[in-house]
């Protein structure tokens, strides 16, 4: 077979044509016949019990469809970790938006005013809305304590080093909640035949989430149970795991109908009530040598989970294994938590808990360097992880990495020592104050610890009597390029031209469960499967005697002919295999956190106006090293949206709250980055080999979601001199720094103790 | 999703919509988009913000780049209406198309369709824009997935290889 190269060049995205002319069908383009329209009530109070639930004479009730928690044919619950979360609630609610009841008509137009014709009286009970709330336990609102979950870190001996440290540097860092704001709003549509049981096509991630979710709710066993993707809007883990709910209230409303129906949320439904970005504190306390190097620290991160457990657990987790950064750590204590409250339910976002505690890292290696006296840069070179050495789980790092290079590569790329010259002259005389920061970060690939085992991929390959390709996986598009640069790795992998090589829509009648689209793990590890299973194919058409090693895609397409005829099918799987030397204890939190790492250097430039106390970024460089770049367009694609969410992350979306309810869920008030609001984002690759995924790829979806914001803050703290330790970061919030006199130092230096 | 008062009856209203003389019976404050979606099945705006802030529902009416989200229906009747199914024959649309493809301009495709009519309104005031026409231009389409950047080097791209011709 002679050698080609698909992987690694930029072929047009698989259903880009369907997208460009626009004959794309989302699941709202999608109508069947007699469908109904659904809606849902939902609680407007915070937390209490429901004493009445009262119908509005003046509507004609007959003729809606009304589902309540009583007629749930199997559990009240939303399965994913813990199955606390109610499909409706039935007694108490936990947060305001919480779903109670389920309303269906023929005409949407009707729907609204139904809604509103559903009144329900509470009791109401007390709610917490903070982390510190939470901590006090004065209110218990959770559990035992309002944890959901809890980790602890410990490396060497913390303890002991304080007595040697020069210096010990303490911070306290904030993000805020965020909304993913996928442009397409969530979106179902449910059917039920008792034969065939419910079947849902909506915009998800996960098929086998809402499959799974659905076997419970409705008590129907797994053949029962159909799970179609439609193409998808936009999700960046807005649509993990919100959906397995909006199919149980579409399946509910269908199961008593006995008619299909769509559950479309508009705008404001879907920012009031599905999940956002966990906010989070995080308090460093750092032992630092005289010349710089990190001697130990204890690191703490809480999460705001809101009212159920949900995902906060693995957020919480990749929170906390990426508290530490790209650096070394001698000794650590890393002790964090995901805590209750009495907001709707915090989620999925692309980086999952680790822009949060790496937006704390970097900002703290910025505090760490004023401190002792050095530079943002030499701080962080001083302790930059090298191969051989462990990361706070004590994981040896084996790939070949090079931090100092990629440091070199981007402040030169950037114009970082020239621009930080001549800013430092120019903001003597100007109103128009210039910074420019820099963010260090790693991102690890795939799930977390045996996360990869539990999942247990399986994967499909199958060619037809024509040696057409398909490739089956339930890992699912929605814009990330999951469809062109898996059927890239089968055409590589079997000698065929791109075009030759197809992809089913994620259906689970159809495809195998290769686990959920999340986690930066699709390239990685499902598209090595897909190398395989791709490689079977060959290996049995060439076993049974009617391939050479050599071949054409002609005869290629002869061999699938005869061996069809002769077999039936030709179909090859590829399961999960863990490498067998990897080592992770998940009581101790040790060991080999993630199969491999994408590792980044970003430099923000920032302009802060002394007189409109905006803050703009003027420049904005993304160097990483992703292993092998599958497809450069697509690839390039990833990193230039994902730092736009970061910029929006870090100066513009701020989540408002009132009495627990988003008070702005319009696009109107909650502001994300338009073209005009952002600087041209340079994009540079470099590329290391990784044994893990195909050709050496790895994830790369969340990796440009960490660095943005602490580059811009850090920039904004070389602009301005302030530091900012919370972000979202508003024009107000300058404002407000600027005008106060003495401006909080927050993260005070403590005397060294001398040794 | 608006409530366009069911207490007033449904009306006739006629357009021509992508050339061809069309009739629905709608509310008359119902959404224009929602008329042509649900009842002319032309899905090819989509609903992202219902209140004029994505323009991933932008249409044209009578050469105008509008909103369908904020027309009632009464508003359209007897104009010009073209979506991005009747756009297909334009000059503009296969050079835009290809680039969006070859740039990466397009991720999860919802705010596309509006992108590129958005595009095409553009380069038919200006057939050699700036970057900072292109960034003014689409000032009006958010996409949440690209950042921007290939879909700018997308409408670059088409207008240099129209104006080459």
């Amino acid at each position: 077979m002679q050698e080609h190269h698909i992987v690694g060049s930029s072929v047009p995205r698989k259903e880009g044509w369907d997208k460009v002319t626009g004959a794309a069908r989302y699941v709202d383009d999608l109508v069947l016949p007699g469908m109904l329209h659904g809606a849902t009530v939902r609680s407007n109070i915070p937390r209490g019990k429901i004493r009445k639930i009262a119908f509005d004479p003046g509507i004609n009730w007959d003729e809606f469809v009304v589902v309540t928690a009583k007629d749930i044919p199997g559990k009240n619950c939303i399965v994913l970790i813990l199955d606390d979360q109610p499909c409706l609630a039935a007694e108490t609610v936990n947060h305001a938006e919480e779903p109670i009841l389920l309303l269906a008509h023929p005409d949407r137009h009707k729907l609204r005013r139904a809604v509103d014709a559903v009144s329900i009286e509470y009791d109401v009970l007390p709610p917490v809305f903070s982390i510190e709330e939470s901590e006090q336990r004065s209110n218990i609102i959770w559990g035992a304590d309002n944890t959901f979950k809890k980790y602890l870190i410990e490396k060497g001996d913390v303890d002991a080093v304080w007595r040697d440290a020069a210096h010990i540097i303490e911070g306290e860092y904030f993000t805020g909640a965020q909304e993913q704001l996928y442009i397409e709003n969530n979106g179902v549509i449910a059917a039920f035949e008792p034969e065939s049981g419910v079947t849902v096509w909506g915009s998800l991630q996960c098929p086998y989430y809402v499959h799974k979710a659905l076997m419970a709710l409705c008590g129907l066993p797994e053949d029962k149970v159909r799970v179609v993707q439609m193409e998808t809007g936009g999700a960046f883990g807005g649509k993990e795991e919100y959906p397995s709910m909006i199919a149980g209230h579409a399946a509910l409303l269908a199961i008593k109908s006995g008619k299909p129906v769509k559950i479309i949320y508009d705008r404001m439904e879907d920012m009031a009530a599905t999940t956002k970005r966990h906010p989070s504190r995080t308090r460093h306390r750092t032992a630092v040598s005289q010349d710089g190097k990190i001697l130990g620290g204890e690191i703490e991160f809480t999460i705001d989970g809101g009212a159920y457990a949900t995902l906060s657990s693995v957020v919480l987790s990749r929170g906390t294994i990426h508290a530490g950064g790209p650096y070394y750590w001698p000794s650590v204590r890393i002790r964090t938590r995901a805590v209750a409250t009495n907001f709707p339910p915090h989620g999925a976002f692309r980086g999952f808990g680790a822009p949060q505690s790496l937006f704390a890292m970097e900002r703290h290696m910025d505090r760490i360097a004023a401190v002792v006296g050095i530079s943002p840069i030499e701080i962080r070179r001083r302790n930059f992880l090298k191969p051989g050495q462990t990361t706070t789980t004590e994981q040896t790092i084996r790939e070949n990495i090079d931090l100092h290079y990629l440091l070199d590569r981007a402040l030169d790329l950037s114009g970082y020592a020239p621009k930080k010259k001549r800013f430092t002259e120019e903001n003597k005389t100007s109103s128009r104050k210039k910074g420019i920061g820099i963010a260090v970060f790693l991102h690890g690939a795939g799930f977390t610890g045996s996360g990869e085992r539990y999942l247990n991929s399986l994967v499909g390959v199958e060619a037809t009597a024509g040696g057409k390709v398909r490739v089956l996986v339930s890992s699912a598009e929605f814009g990330q390029g999951t469809n062109t640069v898996l059927c890239q790795i089968a055409a590589e992998a079997l000698g065929l031209p791109y075009e030759g090589v197809a992809i089913a829509q994620p259906d689970t009648t159809v495809v195998p469960n290769s686990g959920p689209t999340v986690a930066s793990r699709t390239a990685m590890i499902v598209g090595k499967l897909v190398q395989s299973a791709s490689k079977g194919i060959q290996q049995t058409l060439t076993k049974s005697g009617l391939l050479a090693d050599s071949y054409t895609p002609e005869q290629f397409r002869s061999a699938c002919r005869e061996y069809i005829a002769a077999h039936g099918a030709l179909k090859s799987y590829s399961r999960f295999e863990a490498p067998g030397d990897v080592f992770w204890d998940d009581e101790k939190y040790r060991g080999e956190a993630y199969a491999a790492y994408a590792w980044a250097v970003y430099v923000a430039e920032v302009t802060v106006d002394l007189t409109t106390y905006s803050v703009t970024v003027d420049d904005f460089v993304a160097l990483q090293e992703v292993g092998k770049v599958l497809n450069p367009v697509l690839a390039a694609g990833q990193i230039t949206g994902g730092v736009a969410q970061g910029i929006g992350f870090a100066l513009y979306e701020k989540v408002v709250w009132h009495n627990g309810r988003m008070l702005n869920n319009q696009m109107t008030n909650y502001i994300m980055p338009a073209s005009m609001d952002l600087p041209p984002i340079r994009v540079f690759f470099e590329e290391l080999g990784n044994v893990h995924g195909a050709h050496g790829a790895k994830g790369i979806g969340e990796l440009p979601m960490d660095g943005p914001a602490p580059a811009i803050v850090n920039a904004v703290e070389d602009a301005t001199g302030i530091r900012f330790r919370s972000i979202p970061l508003l024009s107000e919030d300058v404002f407000e720094a600027l005008q106060s006199e003495s401006v909080k130092q927050d993260a005070a230096s403590l005397p060294g103790v001398t040794a | 999703m608006n409530s366009p008062g069911e207490n007033i009856a449904k009306c006739d209203f006629s357009f021509t919509v992508n050339g061809v003389p069309k009739k629905a019976l709608a509310y008359p404050m119902e959404r224009l988009l929602d008329v042509l979606r649900n009842e002319l099945e032309l899905t090819g705006a989509k609903e992202g913000c219902g209140e004029g802030e994505c323009g991933s529902c932008s249409i044209l009416i009578d050469g105008m780049l509008v909103n369908s989200c904020l027309v009632p229906v009464a508003q359209a009747n007897g104009a010009s209406i073209v979506t991005i199914e009747g756009m297909s024959a334009h000059a503009l649309m296969k050079p835009l198309q290809e680039a969006f493809l070859e740039c990466g301009g397009a991720q999860c495709g919802i705010c596309t369709p509006g992108m590129i009519l958005a595009a095409v309104h553009l380069l038919e005031k200006k057939p050699e824009p700036a970057l900072s026409d292109i960034q003014e231009g689409l000032a009006g389409n958010l996409c949440r997935c690209t950042g921007y950047m290939q879909i700018f080097e997308a409408v670059a791209k088409a207008a240099r290889q129209r104006v080459a011709r």
